[in-house]
């Protein structure tokens, strides 16, 4: 019953955004059609029925209905609640379900609050946002029906694979998907203003809130998934390089990108082609990390399902909405008229600096993430990991912070470097001062010149506060240090857990003490443990730093049995200056345990400060959003004003 | 360059620009991957052609049965892949994953030492019925079965 409700929901909402399509486009084209008043009730609507439809596919899975085929085949009635309702998209249908709505959502939320377009664009941007929808209702009613029927019903679910069954599945995905997805607003908002020919400030003030606002939730969505998989995989790594992590690292490079340059084009109104470009090319990258991730062409720790009917359906509109905004960008790019000019040595500069070192370092995840499939192709494999990541874009994004530094201190337009000297020396004494220790520490190139860098930053980064009051700093003022800030953060994050990461991997018997780097943990004993769906030999360590008092740690090593699989659970104990991470391993045939420690000074900061750059976003979009509403309000009062004098 | 030929260009020296600057990543993206991406090895193509010995590489294969010896640390463990062709020797200092057994299916990834032996660092085993190592895939039907009755 829920069941068929919400497949016909999901109808209901495809046939509507061929509405939203048809009405948007007549507006465009034929000004003054009465049907263009449809398109925002339209888009509204249509949110609100693939909201439904994802709302009762939740509520198939915390019943655990098992005449649907997708429940029978990832779910299990003996799961804990929280995993039956994340379950929902924890498998191809459900979280290209979730996908869907998101872009439903986003849609209706564009028609109901944005005001400032002209009528005429945002028709457009409108029926763009519906062509793209319907693509992806299509893939999902044809090719990955989420609701498709079990007759007779099954008896039990498969079951969710473990490694899955964290609280992370509940938070990490929809987080993800709102970033993803939500890029598809500044997609839609250039192909608008492209078809409209309104490429200007404007265009850039408009489509900043909602760029701005998918930003935040893709960097808190990969924040939060590097710490789950730091955790969850137990290899004490906090990123990969895996094609998975890669596909939610490029929508948000190049939706970094667009926000700098969307700051130039609002601003100063230059960077106009570029902005445009940015617009498509971000949401280009979530699509293709979409293909990637859900046509089963990567066989990757996150990859599940494997279907090549799937795999070409997802292709085919890649090539149409990527293709088609391309060539509309070549056939109208002519058009858009030049931007104001501006020095090299300017705010502008500095900016354009960032975007083409984010635009480099896009092209070498890019590149790196499609060449084992391309030489698969060819008959060659190959896996291409850290070596090859880690160096390429560092040679990108080391400059680009180096520039980050100086910018935000350039005025707009034209400025000396000269002016900003006097400000620069003391982040310089720090970088040198750090570069210096960590040289002399014996450190290897790139941790160091991480250090050094993360060192002038953390200064550089509060300099635009210099000299000003601070109560009267705006809000976007403070988003910009904060984020920055919180690079700097992350930055020393990274460079330490590389260059001071203490591991011990050993075989001891109970009673048996480790030390690591300033730890002493003993292992006291392993026993074992049951949960609701697992069960798991458990390790009791205790561990003191530099003779403290003693913290309690309980990796363990789990078994569940639908599916039956094992997982190992570590434990980690967190201070201010890092964490100490424990991995229970096997016993060997002499009874001793294999217990696997890391000692990683500081790499907390690493997501405290995702955390920051996200917060700085956040700042931001409010700073943005209460001065937009406060012109708006003053508008209206003095249109009222001029109406009631001119009776 | 002057300051009126710039900002009569600026349009174009910032397209040049930025194609020159994609252009160089790519270029410098193709040089890294030609000499950081790691090859994939049967063993078989390993005894005929041997990586260079400081060259990343995966090597998989079956776990040869009766070949897994653990050494007196408790850590660390020596066996042989092989694909019915020929054998390599391969040490590895690490947590095993758990479908990892004699007779079932890895991919190894390491490094040769200079005596023939495989060091991996990493090793992927057959995690549950809907992951398998890309590799893994493509191993003999005869291979995928064995794989498949062991892992049951």
């Amino acid at each position: 019953m829920i069941a068929n409700f919400g497949l016909a929901a999901l109808w209901f909402a495809a046939a509507l955004a061929a509405l939203q399509l048809f009405a948007g486009g007549l507006g465009v084209y034929r000004p003054g059609n009465p049907l263009g008043a449809l398109v925002r009730p339209v888009a509204m609507v249509q949110g609100g029925l693939v909201a439904l439809s994802f709302a009762a596919l939740i509520w198939l899975f915390c019943v655990t209905d098992l005449s649907v085929l997708l429940v029978a085949k990832n779910s299990h009635s003996a799961k804990p609640l929280l995993f039956k309702f994340a379950g929902a998209w924890g498998n191809h249908e459900g979280s290209m379900l979730l996908w869907v709505t998101v872009m439903g959502l986003a849609g209706a939320f564009v028609a109901l609050a944005e005001r400032r377009l002209p009528e005429r664009t945002m028709l457009a941007t409108l029926a763009s946002q519906a062509f793209v929808s319907l693509g992806f209702y299509a893939f999902l009613l044809f090719a990955s029906n989420p609701f498709t029927r079990l007759n007779p019903a099954a008896s039990e679910g498969q079951g969710l694979n473990p490694m899955l069954q964290d609280p992370g599945l509940a938070f990490h995905p929809p987080t993800l998907y709102v970033g993803y997805v939500g890029l598809s607003i500044a997609f839609s908002f250039a192909v608008g203003a492209m078809l409209t020919r309104e490429v200007g400030p404007l265009f850039a003030k408009a489509m900043r809130p909602w760029v701005l606002g998918a930003w935040i939730f893709l960097t808190v969505g990969i924040t939060a998934g590097s710490y789950w998989a730091y955790y969850e995989l137990g290899w004490g790594g906090w990123w990969f390089w895996d094609p998975v992590e890669n596909a939610s690292l490029m929508p948000w490079l190049a939706a970094t990108a667009l926000l700098h340059s969307a700051s130039v084009l609002a601003a100063r109104n230059a960077l106009r082609t570029w902005t445009v470009m940015l617009g498509v090319v971000a949401f280009s990258m979530s699509m293709i990390g979409t293909f990637l991730v859900r046509s089963g062409i990567l066989t990757s720790v996150h990859a599940f399902a494997v279907d090549p009917t799937r795999g070409a359906f997802i292709l085919a509109l890649l090539a149409i909405y990527i293709g088609g905004a391309l060539n509309l960008f070549a056939v109208r790019a002519s058009t858009i008229s030049e931007g104001e000019r501006f020095a090299l040595t300017s705010r502008e500069g500095g900016l354009v600096v960032n975007n083409l070192m984010l635009s480099g370092a896009l092209g070498i995840v890019l590149v790196g993430t499609l060449y084992p499939l391309l030489a698969e192709a060819m008959g060659t494999k190959v896996s291409v990991g850290p070596p090859y990541f880690n160096p390429m874009t560092a040679l990108f994004v080391l400059p680009m912070l180096l520039v980050l530094a100086v910018g935000p201190l350039l005025r707009w337009r034209r400025d000396r470097v000269a002016r900003v000297r006097p400000m620069l020396l003391a982040p310089a004494l720090a970088g040198l001062a750090a570069g210096l220790m960590a040289t002399i520490a014996g450190l290897k190139l790139l941790p160091a010149a991480g250090i050094a860098l993360s060192a002038v930053l953390v200064i550089a980064s509060l300099l635009p506060l210099h000299g000003r009051n601070l109560r009267t700093v705006k809000l976007p003022v403070w988003g910009m240090v904060v984020a920055h800030f919180g690079v700097a953060i992350a930055l020393f994050g990274m460079a330490s857990d590389s260059a001071f990461t203490r591991e011990r991997l050993v075989a001891v018997n109970p009673g048996q003490t480790v030390a690591v780097g300033g730890w002493q943990v003993t292992l006291k004993q392993v026993e074992p443990l049951a949960g609701p769906n697992w069960t798991a030999l458990q390790a009791d360590l205790t561990a003191s730093y530099l003779g403290g008092s003693e913290i309690a740690l309980h990796p363990q090593a789990r078994s569940f049995w639908a599916p039956p699989q094992q997982t190992s659970e570590s434990a980690l104990a967190t201070r201010w200056n890092g964490q100490l991470y424990a991995v229970l391993g096997d016993r060997s045939e002499d009874g001793r345990w294999q217990l696997r420690l890391w000692w990683k000074p500081f790499v907390t900061l690493i997501w405290l400060g995702g955390l920051l750059i996200a917060l700085g976003g956040v700042l931001a979009l409010v700073g943005r959003v209460m001065s937009d509403l406060r012109r708006s309000s003053a508008e209206r009062k003095i249109a009222y004003r001029r109406m009631r004098q001119g009776r | 360059m002057s300051g009126a030929i710039k900002a009569k260009h600026q349009r174009l020296v910032l397209v040049l620009i930025a194609l020159a600057a994609l252009i160089g990543a790519g270029l410098l993206a193709a040089w890294a991957l030609r000499s950081q991406a790691s090859f994939f090895y049967l063993p078989a193509e390993m005894a005929a052609n041997p990586p260079e010995p400081d060259r990343a590489v995966r090597l998989g294969g079956m776990v040869e049965a009766g070949s897994i010896k653990t050494a007196a640390d408790g850590v660390t463990i020596a066996f042989v892949v092989g694909d019915g062709k020929a054998r390599i020797p391969v040490r590895f200092k690490g947590i095993v994953p758990d479908l990892f057994k004699e007779g079932s299916g890895v991919v190894a990834e390491g490094k040769r030492d200079a005596d023939g032996t495989f060091v991996a660092d990493n090793l992927l085993a057959k995690h549950d019925e809907k992951y398998v190592p890309r590799e893994m895939k493509d191993m003999t039907a005869a291979q995928a079965r064995q794989t498949v009755e062991e892992t049951k």
